[in-house]
Parts: structure tokens; sequence; C-alpha cells
């Protein structure tokens, strides 16, 4: 970000508004795309306040000025004026300037901090599957074919990529300290990319409502200081008796409440792919054979990534705006 | 206010106060919020129409032949509505009462067409508890077939109208009004015709 | 017999029960009083049957206030917990009762206090304002109203039996599909929304042709006052948007009734689909509910700075644009649901355009004021907390509409701070004004002026200690709809919205008083000459409260501010010779039973009491239908009675003037 100057002028404006212990919250972050995301806000509030501070100081000053006591503004009174083309002009012209200014920001920030668009860095990307149930997060680790329930930990300075889903109502994965959250919905497949820039833990829930259990569908994310630190964490979860087995997965998916941090040693191969297929097999005559997997759907216009399974018959069908995968 | 109801009793003279064009108007507003209502469902049916689940699709199960004949029967049934309405301008009552009949049971075929051919998917579990696609399927051409049938409910009122108080101004604005819907649901059967049957069937 | 209804769908909570008490008492009370005082037919004749706009419109704010009281006491209820429940504290709601409490109070609040009040204040307004002696359809209005009122009485049935929906007033499959909420709750939703929405579409598509059709001779389009504008646009949005939502709950309801898959998980069903339908809805609804309130405000200000509106012309485009803009953002609620950034970028910068003619409002408010001799009545305070208030809830809401920004402000505390800003701060700020703007023109006499600025303080000053900490709790990282938190970080902030709400309490309690005490003292505060604010459009050039014919002679609606201009001709008040007989609408009990047995009809349909659901829906056909046949609709008002009428008024005012001199 070019303006870090500007940001933090406008960051010393937002902070006299009573932010003196946001700790832990968005305007704390600890990855690089929650930095992004709030540098963002300090920028777009500082733009717009250049005009509605404006608006707020003259809306007090001309009903000040113009009261009808005041008997130094008598002689200014225009009963029948209210026209001026160039005022008119004016009015219009200010809010379009900060819009275009706006808009533009927004345009290029939007691509930027697409949750799809893995991050630019030198490592790879550690690959985490997130299913959520009811009320509760599942996290598992295709890489090390290990699973943990309500506690999502990952080394920091690496790159994290999420595939999401859920395997009951909708609800929407958020670590506030990172940046960007994403839904996850059942028969669809989301993604996000984050990363944490310094360990520590920090407060993971769910900010889209989804039922009775939602206050307690919380999590810790905990980012480790570096890959020997996840690796030893990987080998403690190894050691865990549980594992998640299909019989295992069915009793979890039953509906419960702060549900205990679990650890799996092992997972179901392809557990993740059959949690989404299992309703995501009704999209479509034809068997699920094509997903499309980078990329989104765009689904009358939005839209996660919806994988209908009927690649062939899209060719045919470009009668209506059902398909488009991204690629 | 006693004054509104003592000066009730002035209503004897019963000069029609002429309000047909502003009637005819916020019909044509009501019948726009109905294409929004169509409209809304035809997106839904358009995002849904390839979520088959495994059992049919639109070509699996289409009849084209028999569509063509309910397709027939609506676009004949305007066109005597058209006739009922001229007459009725002319102020001819036995003619308005003949081709509003003739389009009467036109309606009436083209619904039992339809229930004909629910009454066959059901029967053969393709019901539209099957699939996402026919639930649109049902919900789109089952929606636009309560909207014939409320009009051929109306049309049953207007002939008794007709027949009872003649082709008086007031029930020429409601013919007008039912006409407007008709050839409304012609048209929405149009859409539905082509982007339902004739796209689901390639 | 009563389907799925039994004993056991009383509720037994204590604070249900309570509540289901003090309402059983207060009922009583008032039908104690109305047989006491033999009023019962006064109200069946002249109200419950009326099919008179003004009445209506009364009938549509009384509704909205008493709905007013119970979506407070809901947000009450919400504050009070969650500053109850901190620090790992369960609090008094567990969140089966607690979960229905916030769905209750948004949909309360939009559909059965925001909408009514809209509707009722363009009811009594409009028709007036463009000269017209009624609406176009006065039946249909009769009958949009007992629909809204049927969709409320709904509402509150849910209270006493049963359950509300536990899903959030958007009500989201698949939480609300039958897997997820197999109980009655979403049901009452349903057809409280499907009902009272009816009645909104008939509304819209009435107020239109009525603007279209029945405006005072020599008034052009761009004649029209710009409240009859703002609201016609709004008009626009309904007839536009309405059908939208219809279609969404009836696909739900299919779901949910008849094993359809639409929205379900299994069978290929999209939920996407149905947010994307709410929310095509849903988005120029807020603009429905606000746009009236900008054309209130223009009113006000223009009236009491003594001046025209800066800028009419101007105003109304950007009414119009705001409208037209208001239907290509939906997608902004859900960013983060997965869009490409093309889609997301695309949407965001189209929200952000609407702020465009939103500033240039503020901006012509403004210069209305310059030069002016502004009047700081109780009506021109709300529209100066309007000014500051909205600004920074636009503000708020721009960055909202940033997707970036959204990512991490989405369902947060701080996106309800930025709605709660804009919908109090503006439509709710905005129908107050209008109500003590023409609470006079409706009633005969005016608002006591000390009790309504405390009104207006409570309600200032609530609204900040309410919902400035709600945008730092937002940016604490704290969501929406949680039950209890284990923060400390945050408990701070919970407490002063508490104390917030109890000050906008106060606010509403003296608006209570003020119009308890305004009606003690009405003879003092009584309007003899329609006109109290020095008005400047025809609404003021007729009596207060109108006689049922509105105008006994069609007044000229020729150029901007007509009425103000007639004032300063000397062409106002000036008596006609002869008057000619004037035709009226008759009051007619269809509307209001036709209302009724739908009520009757959703409940069975609530509980699956299918012979209920089939003898109410063929009695409505039946109504219906005779109606149709009914001739005997309307009579002829006859120039002796006007005669009499008018001169009584025009003596008084001639009275009034002497007494001036």
């Amino acid at each position: 970000m070019t303006a870090k100057k500007v940001s933090r002028y406008a960051l010393g404006l937002l902070a006299t508004a009573a932010l003196s212990g946001c700790s832990g919250g968005i305007l704390d972050p600890k990855g690089q795309v929650g930095v992004d995301e709030k540098n963002l806000i300090l920028i777009a509030t500082g733009l717009m306040l250049l005009v509605v501070i404006p608006v707020i100081f003259l809306t007090l000053y001309f009903a000040w000025k113009y009261r009808a006591s005041n008997k130094a503004t008598e002689a200014e009174y225009a009963p029948e004026w209210s026209h001026s083309t160039k005022i008119e002009a004016v009015v219009w012209i200010i809010p379009c300037i900060i819009i275009l200014i706006l808009g533009t920001i927004t345009w290029i920030s939007t691509h930027e901090l697409d949750p799809y668009k893995p991050l630019d860095h030198e490592k790879d990307h550690l690959e985490v599957q997130v299913v959520s149930l009811n009320w509760k997060w599942l996290f598992i680790y295709p890489e090390y074919n290990i699973a943990s329930v309500n506690e999502l930990v990952f080394p920091a300075h690496t790159p994290l990529a999420f595939t999401l889903t859920s395997d009951s109502t909708m609800n929407s994965f958020f670590i506030p300290q990172l940046g960007s959250q994403i839904y996850t919905m059942a028969a669809m497949k989301t993604k996000l990319h984050l990363i944490a820039d310094e360990p520590g833990t920090f407060m993971g829930f769910s900010s889209n409502y989804s039922g009775a259990g939602f206050t307690g569908m919380k999590f810790d994310a905990i980012a480790l200081e570096d890959d020997a630190a996840f690796e030893q964490w990987i080998e403690q979860v190894k050691q865990s008796p549980n594992v998640l087995s299909g019989a295992e997965y069915e009793a979890l998916t039953e509906a419960s409440e702060y549900h205990p941090v679990t650890l799996y040693s092992a997972v179901k191969p392809g557990l993740f792919d059959d949690v989404v297929m299992k309703f995501m097999k009704h999209h479509g005559a034809t068997p699920f054979y094509h997903s499309a997997e980078d990329g989104h759907m765009s689904h009358m216009s939005h839209g996660a990534e919806h994988t209908d399974g009927h690649g062939d018959k899209h060719a045919t069908d470009s009668h209506n705006n059902h398909d488009v995968s991204g690629e | 206010m006693t004054a509104m109801t003592n000066s009730h009793d002035a209503h004897d003279e019963h000069h029609h106060h002429d309000t047909s064009k502003t009637t005819l108007f916020g019909f044509w507003i009501y019948l726009m919020t109905d294409c929004l209502l169509f409209a809304s469902v035809f997106a839904t049916y358009a995002v849904l129409f390839m979520n088959t689940a495994g059992g049919p699709s639109g070509a699996d199960i289409f009849e084209l032949e028999l569509v063509a004949w309910e397709t027939a029967a609506l676009l004949v049934s305007s066109i005597t509505y058209g006739f009922a309405m001229l007459a009725a301008y002319k102020g001819n009552k036995g003619s308005t009462l003949k081709w509003l009949g003739v389009t009467f049971l036109m309606g009436v075929a083209f619904i039992s067409m339809e229930i004909y051919e629910f009454h066959h998917l059901i029967t053969h579990d393709f019901g539209p508890d099957r699939s996402a696609f026919l639930s649109a399927f049902f919900a789109l051409v089952g929606m636009h077939g309560l909207h014939v049938t409320a009009g051929l409910i109306w049309m049953i009122i207007l002939m008794l109208e007709v027949k009872n108080r003649g082709l008086e101004k007031r029930t020429q604005t409601r013919l007008a009004c039912l006409s407007m819907f008709w050839h409304f649901l012609d048209v929405v059967w149009i859409c539905v015709f082509t982007v339902v049957y004739l796209m689901g069937s390639v | 017999m009563l389907g799925k209804l039994s004993l056991d769908a009383i509720p037994h909570d204590p604070i249900v029960i309570a509540t289901l008490i003090v309402v059983a008492i207060g009922g009583l009370a008032l039908a104690v009083a109305l047989t006491k005082y033999q009023k019962w037919m006064y109200l069946w004749k002249e109200w419950i049957t009326s099919v008179d706009h003004k009445r209506l419109g009364v009938m549509y704010i009384i509704l909205a206030l008493i709905m007013m009281m119970r979506g407070f006491a809901d947000a009450i209820m919400m504050r009070t917990q969650l500053a109850a429940a901190t620090n790992g504290a369960a609090g008094y709601l567990p969140p089966e009762h607690y979960d229905q409490i916030f769905t209750a109070h948004g949909v309360i609040m939009i559909i059965f206090m925001a909408m009514p009040f809209m509707i009722g204040l363009m009811n009594i307004v409009l028709p007036l304002q463009i000269g017209a002696r009624d609406v176009a359809f006065p039946f249909l209005n009769n009958l949009s109203f007992w629909l809204a009122a049927s969709g409320a009485i709904l509402m509150n049935v849910s209270l006493g039996l049963g359950e509300f929906a536990k899903t959030g007033w958007v009500a989201y499959p698949p939480l609300s599909g039958l897997q997820y909420s197999p109980g009655v709750g979403v049901d009452y939703y349903i057809w409280a929304l499907q009902i009272s929405g009816i009645g909104t579409t008939l509304t819209g598509v009435n107020f239109l042709a009525t603007v279209i059709k029945m405006r005072a001779p020599g008034m052009s389009l761009w004649d029209m006052p710009i409240f009859t504008w703002t609201c016609t646009w709004a008009n626009v949005l309904i007839v536009a948007s309405f059908p939208i939502l219809t279609a969404a709950l009836g696909l739900l309801t299919l779901d949910r009734y008849a094993d359809f898959h639409f929205f379900t998980n299994d069978l290929g069903g999209n939920s996407m689909m149905y947010i994307n339908l709410f929310w095509a809805w849903g988005h120029p609804e807020v603009y429905i509910l606000v746009l009236p309130a900008f054309g209130i405000f223009s009113e006000i200000i223009s009236t009491f700075s003594r001046k025209p509106l800066f800028g009419h012309k101007s105003m109304i485009v950007a009414s119009g644009a705001i409208s037209i803009l208001g239907f290509i953002v939906w997608l902004h609620h859900f960013f983060t649901m997965g869009s490409s950034a093309n889609v997301n970028a695309f949407f965001g910068v189209m929200t952000m355009i609407i702020a465009v003619p939103t500033g240039v409002k503020l901006f012509n408010w403004l210069f209305t004021m310059y030069r002016g001799r502004v009047e700081f009545s109780v009506p021109v305070m709300w529209t100066l907390g309007f000014m500051v208030t909205f600004s920074i809830g636009g503000m708020t809401g721009v960055l909202l509409a940033i997707p970036g920004a959204d990512y991490i402000l989405h369902n947060s505390l701080f996106l309800i701070a930025h709605f709660h800003n804009t919908i109090i701060g503006g439509a709710v700020f905005g129908y107050l004004a209008g109500f003590s703007f023409w609470f006079p023109k409706a009633m005969g006499f005016k608002l006591d002026v000390k009790w309504g600025k405390r009104a207006f303080w409570g309600w200032q000053i609530g609204f900040f200690f309410a919902f400035m900490p709600l945008y730092v709790l937002g940016f604490l990282g704290m969501t929406r709809r949680l039950n209890h938190t284990d923060n400390p970080d945050w408990n701070i902030w919970l407490y002063i919205a508490a104390f917030g709400a109890f000050i906008i309490a106060f606010g509403i309690l003296s608006q209570l008083i003020q119009l308890f005490v305004s009606f003690k003292n009405r003879e003092q505060l009584k309007d003899t000459t329609g006109d109290p604010w020095g008005g400047r459009t025809l609404e003021w050039s007729t009596m207060s409260p109108p006689q049922f014919y509105n105008f006994a002679v069609e007044p000229d609606g020729k150029g901007v501010d007509c009425f103000h201009a007639a004032k300063q001709n000397g062409t106002a008040y000036q008596r006609p010779e002869k008057y000619a007989p004037i035709h009226m609408p008759k009051n007619t009990p269809d509307g209001f039973l036709i209302g009724m047995l739908l009520t009757a009809c959703g409940f069975g349909l609530i509980w699956h009491i299918w012979w209920l659901v089939i003898v109410t829906f063929i009695a409505t056909i039946a109504v219906g239908i005779k109606r149709c046949y009914d001739n005997d609709v309307d009579y002829y008002v006859q120039p002796e009675e006007i005669e009499k009428i008018e001169g009584e008024h025009h003596a008084a005012l001639q009275k009034q003037a002497e007494m001036r001199a």
C-alpha cells in the first residue's frame, strides 16, 4: 500500500473515536491480508471524511447562522431563491470525484484481496479443508492425513489455503486478526487464503448465524513459531488414539454445542470430497467427474464454486447464464 | 363524522363516474408485478434446471406433442377472446357470450392437458419431490396453470355478469381487464413453452 | 381437527406468560372502555370499514406505533441480555428464546413498524398533496391495510401460540428449511410476511395509479411536491421488488410444505438462489423505507426555512437514480459467498455510486437553509439530527460496499451499527419528523412542543449511546446474533449500548406522553386554519382535519409549491359561487372481512389445520366475488351539504383573520 502515511493519519482520527483497547480485533491484524484490509478501511474512511465532516459542520453552521431569530442574517433572506446552476454542478461533481477515487481503489483492492487468489509467497501453501458442522468446526490436513475439531493449528509465516464446505447450514469462517472471511455451504466448495505474520493464538468463529449452538461455534487459531514446531504438533496429533473413520464422522455430525477440542491421528481418505459430494451428486444427471477446481462459478452472476457435474451439457446450453466455470 | 353516513342516502342517482381508464392503468401495473413474479420463478428455473439429482432431465420426460396442443389451445383462446372484446365494444351481448364461451372451453382444454401431464409425471415418480429441476418445473408451469385457472373462474363470473347486467361500461372495463390478463398469460406461456419445453427437449 | 396445534403450543417461559397477561388485561380494558362509551359502532362504521385514505393512514400509523412498542421491547431484551451475559455468563435468555427475539425484532421493525409508518404517512399526505379526493382504488386501499394488519396479527399470535422463527429476519435456507427448522416458527414468518407483502404490493399499484391519474388539474409530474415524488419512487420500487419477495417466500413454502427442493441441501437444491431473491427484494426495500423519509425532510426544511427547496428537479432526479441503482446492488449483502473479484467489484462500485445522489440530497438540504429563516421547530430538529446522523451512516455504508473491507466487517456489529444508523437515523427520524409535521393536518391539533423536543433528544442521544459502541465492537471482531460473550474487551461497549437503549426508551416514552398531553390540551393546540406552519403545498390549503372529500373544489395544481404561490397572489381560500356534487366511495366491510379470513387461513396453514384453510380460502374468494357484484359502492355528496361544511370553515377562517387584525 502506497498511502501508509494517509492511513496513519486516518488511524489517528479513528483511534480518538475510542479504540484505546482494540487488541484482538480487525484493527490489530496479525497477517498480511488483515493488514491490507485494515489499511483499505482507513484510507476509505479518510477519503469519505473529506466530505462528511464539512457536511456535518455546514449543517449545524447553516442552521445556526440562518436561524429565524438571527437579526444579522435577516437581510440575506432570499425567499424565492432555489436554484443555482453553479452550486448544483459543484454538489454533483464533488461526490462524483470522491466516488471515482473510491471506486478505483475498490476495483483494484477487490482483485488484490480476492479470497480465492493464492498469496504471493515464497513458501508453498499449507492446505486445510474446513467443514462446518452443527455447531463445530472440523479441520482436515490432507497433506498429513490428520484432523482436528475446534482447533486450527498452523505455522506462522506460511500461507494457508483453505477449502471449505458445510455439512449442515450456512456458516462463515472467520479469524478477524488474519483477515477475510468466507461462507461455508453444503454441496459447494469455497476457498480462502490467509497468512499469519507472527505466532499467536487468535479467536476464530462462525460469523453467520446457524442455529441454537451458534454462539459456541468458536475455535482457537494457533499460529506456531515455525515449521519445526508445526511438525512437532503433527507428530503429537499422530499419537492421538482418535481416528476419523466414516462412522466416527457420522457421530460428529450430530448436533453438539461447545464441542471439546478433539484431535484425529488419521482421517478416512477423501472425507472432505465425500462431504461435498454427499449433496453435490444431486447436481446434474451425469455422474460427477469434472470439478471446476480453480476459479469461480458465476451462477447467476454470483456464487461459490457450485460444481455441477454437467460439463458436457453446458456447451450446448448457452442460452442461460447457468454455467461458466472460471477457467 | 356523521355527515358521511347521512349523505349515503344521496346515492340513488347513480350516474356512474367514469374511472375505467384508471382501472385499466392500475390493472396494467398489477400485471407488471405479476410479470416480475414469473420472472423470479423463471430465474430460479434457469438456475436449477440442470440439477436433476440423477433423475430425469427435461429431454427425458417432455412430450412435445401434448405441449404443442396445449400451446395451440391457449393461443387460439387469445384470438377468441379478442373476438369477444370486439363484440363487447359493439355492445353485442350474444356474440360476446358466445366468444367468451369458446375461450373458456379452450382454457379448460389447456388446463386439462396440463393436469394430465402433471398426473402422468407424478404417477411415474417424477413428481416435484424428485429433484430441484422437477421442483422448478412444477412450480413454474403450475404457477402459470393456477393463473389460467383463476382466469377461468373470473371468466365465469364475467359471463354471468354480461348475461345478467348486459354490457354496461363497468362490465366492459372488467372484460378489458380480463382480456389483458388472458393475453398476458399467453405471452408468459410462450416463454414457458420456449424456455422450458423447447430448450429443455434439445 | 386442529392439525399440529395442541396445548403444548402455549409457551411456558415466564417472560412470555407475563407479556401475554399484560396484553390480555390491556385488551380487556380496551374492550370494556369501547363498550362503556358505546364506541363499537363508531369504530366499525367510521374506521374499520372506512375507505378514506386519511383514516386508513391514521390506522397504519397506530399499527406502526403498537408494533414499535413490541419491536422495541425485543431490542431492550437483546441489549440487556448481552449486557448481562458477559464473561461467559448465560444471561437470562437462552438461545431458544433469544433467537426468536432477534428474528422478531428485525421482522417487526422493518415489515410491521417502518413499512406501515411510511405507508400511513403516504396515505394521509400524498392524495392531499396532489389535490386528489381519494386514491385511485379506495377499496383496495382498505384491503391493503387489513392485509398488513393480518400479517401483524399472525406475527403477534406467534408469541402466545407456538414460536416465531429462530433464523434471523432473513431466514436463509437451509436453516429455515424443514430439516433444520421443523417447528412452526418459520411458517409464522412466511405467512406473516406473505400476507402483508401482498398488501404492500397492492398499495404500490394503487398509489402509482393515483399519482399518474388523479393529480389536480394543472399539476405536471415535475410540479408534484417532493414528498409525493419520493413516495412515487418508493412505489415504483415496491411494485418492482415485492413480487420477488412473494416468489422467494412462495418457493420456500413449497420446500417446507410440499417436499419441493429449491433450497434444500439435498436433491439439487440451491440455497444461494433464495439469498439472491431475498436481497433482490431486500435491498430495494431499504430505499422504499428511506426515500419517503428524504421527501419528508425536504418538505420540512423548505417549509421552516421559508424558502422553496433548493434544486427541486435535481432532488427528483437524485431519488430516481437511487431507485434504479438500488436494484443492481443486491449482491453486496453477500460479498463473502465466493463470487469472483469482478462480480464483487462491480457490485461494490455500483453501491458506492448511490452515495452520489444521496450526497447531492444532503447538499440540497444545506442550500435550502442557506439564506433562509430557519425555525427550530420539532420537525426541524429531527431533520437536523438526521442530517448529522445519516452522514455517518452513509459513510459506513460506503465502507461496507468495498468488498475488501466487507470481508472483515461482514456480519459484524459494525454492520448492525451501520444499518441502524441509516434506518433509525434516516427512515425513523424521517417518519417521526413527518409525524409531528402532519399530525395537525390529520388530527386537527398540534403536538406538544416540550415533550416533542424531549422525545427527539431521547432518540438522538440514545442513538449515539446505543449504536456507536457497536461500531467499536465490530472493529473488535464481535459478530452479530451472539447469545453471550466471553471477551472482557467487549464488556464496556456492551454496557454502554444497553444504557443507550434505555435513553431511547425515554425518547419513546416522551413520545407517548406527548400524545397524551397534546390530546388533553387539544383545544389550545387546535389548528383552526388548516395551515399551522405556513405550508407550501396543497395539503395545507384544506381544513384540518380535511373533510372526507378533501377539497370542496378541485384545486389548481400548477407549479411547484402552488399553495404558497396562491397565498402570495391572494388566490388562496377563494370560495366558488356554486359547489358541484362530489363523487365518493362508500365504506365497506369487505376489506376487513378478507383480511380476517386470510388471517385465519394463514393460521390454518401454519398449524396444518387444513379444513380451516379450505373454508377460509373459499370464503375469501366468495367475498371478493360479492364485492365485484356489488353495484352500490359509491354516492354523490350534494352541493348543499358541501356548502354547509365549507361555510363553517370559511367563517372560522374569517374570524381568525379578524382576530389577527
